[in-house]
């Protein structure tokens, strides 16, 4: 077997490399499903805004199929939909997509899962990258997700669930604290 | 529908832990829970694909994006990208950027007393081959100094970015150069423990790599996590 290759930090200057216009919107006039924002800010141990973070998606398409040879689900795939995108935050910490709400995907065995966006995230002061998973708050279906059952405390669990915003669009917020108080779930895989 | 197989996990020793007390950024930002283990679900063996055609003439030659050549040495960078298995990783995305022959950023965030070179952007991106194997050309960056300690500086890298097959094979990592004395000094490539592991993010002269009369050639391959067990075929 050959050694892995170490994880380096993102370091604060990766903009010119990692980032291209609209790699923040997922989805184009003939996307199906229900459009829906994520918005949201990076606060650090203080509380304080993180400028230099970079957060990626991966989802799956409304029907809960995955753009990728290995998902052979008898599911439709979404030409105007891959599942990818980007973006990094801004002097406030924030950062915002334009996607729409996944279908369910399977677990292992024969679970179902909730729908969740998979998240990671880079910056400055991380060595290597931190995985969490952005599940919505009013989903009937978090209560037999086998996910979130591996987190045992309420309070915890609930760093997991995107907040609806009051207003007319699907606007969920879902903030991603690195440190302390209030501190996200962050998985390894 | 049978589960498929799941990846390795993280090799001992080879990945920095969160918090890394000698390298200071890391005191505010590393989570202090221990992370969850997650099972490896479609969510997790899948990720984005990447098409060739994404890319323009001069992405993969960092001198040859404006009108004039970058000052520098230029050199050429080679490699392949495999899992622990030794399997070529192919079509997958690498990005990569880095500072000018100066050790100067053009990003607005970078304040050193460097100057910037007009014909220098120092970002690019590559597609791997059906062998795994990536080459790109560029200048030699400079090292440059950061307020992590009195006097320190970083040594001269390039940043790379790739993604894998798969949500959990992406990897974020920087590049060193042979030789260089400020390799033993720096704390970001000291947050990985193991000293064999560290040695793998320093490349190699390569003369096979190097073009005659042109440019020296350095090589890096990336080992990306492999399959706990192989995947069943079609």
């Amino acid at each position: 077997m050959t050694g892995q290759t170490p994880s380096q930090t993102v370091g604060p200057f990766f903009h010119d490399s990692l980032s291209w216009p609209g790699a923040e919107t997922l989805v184009g006039p003939d996307t199906k499903g229900e459009r829906i924002e994520i918005v949201g800010r990076v606060l650090d141990g203080d509380g304080a805004p993180v400028p230099d973070a970079l957060i990626e998606i991966w989802q799956a398409n409304a029907a809960g199929r995955y753009a990728h040879p290995e998902d052979g689900q008898i599911k439709p795939i979404d030409p105007a939909f891959r599942g990818f995108g980007r973006c990094a935050s801004d002097v406030e910490g924030r950062f915002r997509f334009a996607t729409i709400r996944p279908g369910r995907v399977p677990g292992r065995g024969n679970a179902l899962q909730a729908p969740h966006i998979n998240l990671g995230l880079f910056a400055r002061g991380l060595l290597r990258r931190l995985v969490t998973r952005i599940y919505f708050e009013d989903a009937a279906e978090n209560t037999e997700d086998p996910v979130l059952a591996l987190v045992q405390d309420p309070a915890r669990r609930a760093t997991l669930l995107a907040r609806r915003v009051a207003g007319d669009g699907a606007v969920y917020r879902f903030d991603i604290v690195l440190q302390g108080n209030g501190e996200t779930v962050f998985f390894e895989c | 529908m049978a589960d498929s197989p799941e990846y390795r996990r993280e090799e001992p020793g080879a990945q920095p832990p969160a918090l890394h007390l000698a390298y200071a950024s890391t005191v505010k930002r590393a989570p202090q829970q221990q992370p969850i283990r997650l099972p490896h679900t479609l969510s997790e063996i899948t990720g984005p694909t990447w098409d060739r055609g994404i890319l323009r003439p001069s992405d993969d030659d960092l001198t040859r994006q404006h009108k004039g050549a970058p000052l520098g040495e230029r050199i050429i960078v080679s490699g392949r990208v495999i899992d622990e298995d030794g399997r070529p990783v192919p079509g997958t995305l690498i990005e990569i950027w880095q500072a000018n022959a100066c050790g100067r950023y053009i990003h607005p965030k970078d304040r050193h007393d460097a100057p910037l070179d007009p014909n220098f952007t120092g970002a690019g991106r590559v597609v791997t081959d059906d062998e795994g194997r990536y080459r790109f050309v560029t200048i030699k960056p400079g090292a440059y100094p950061w307020r992590n300690h009195p006097n320190a500086w970083r040594p001269a890298h390039i940043h790379l970015s790739l993604f894998g097959p798969a949500f959990v094979t992406r990897l974020v990592t920087q590049m060193y150069f042979p030789g260089d004395p400020l390799i033993p000094l720096d704390p970001i490539l000291g947050g990985v423990p193991d000293p064999a592991a560290r040695q793998r993010l320093v490349s190699s002269f390569d003369l096979e790599t190097t073009r005659p009369e042109w440019a020296l050639g350095y090589r890096f391959d990336i080992v990306l996590r492999g399959r706990a067990q192989t995947p069943p075929l079609g």
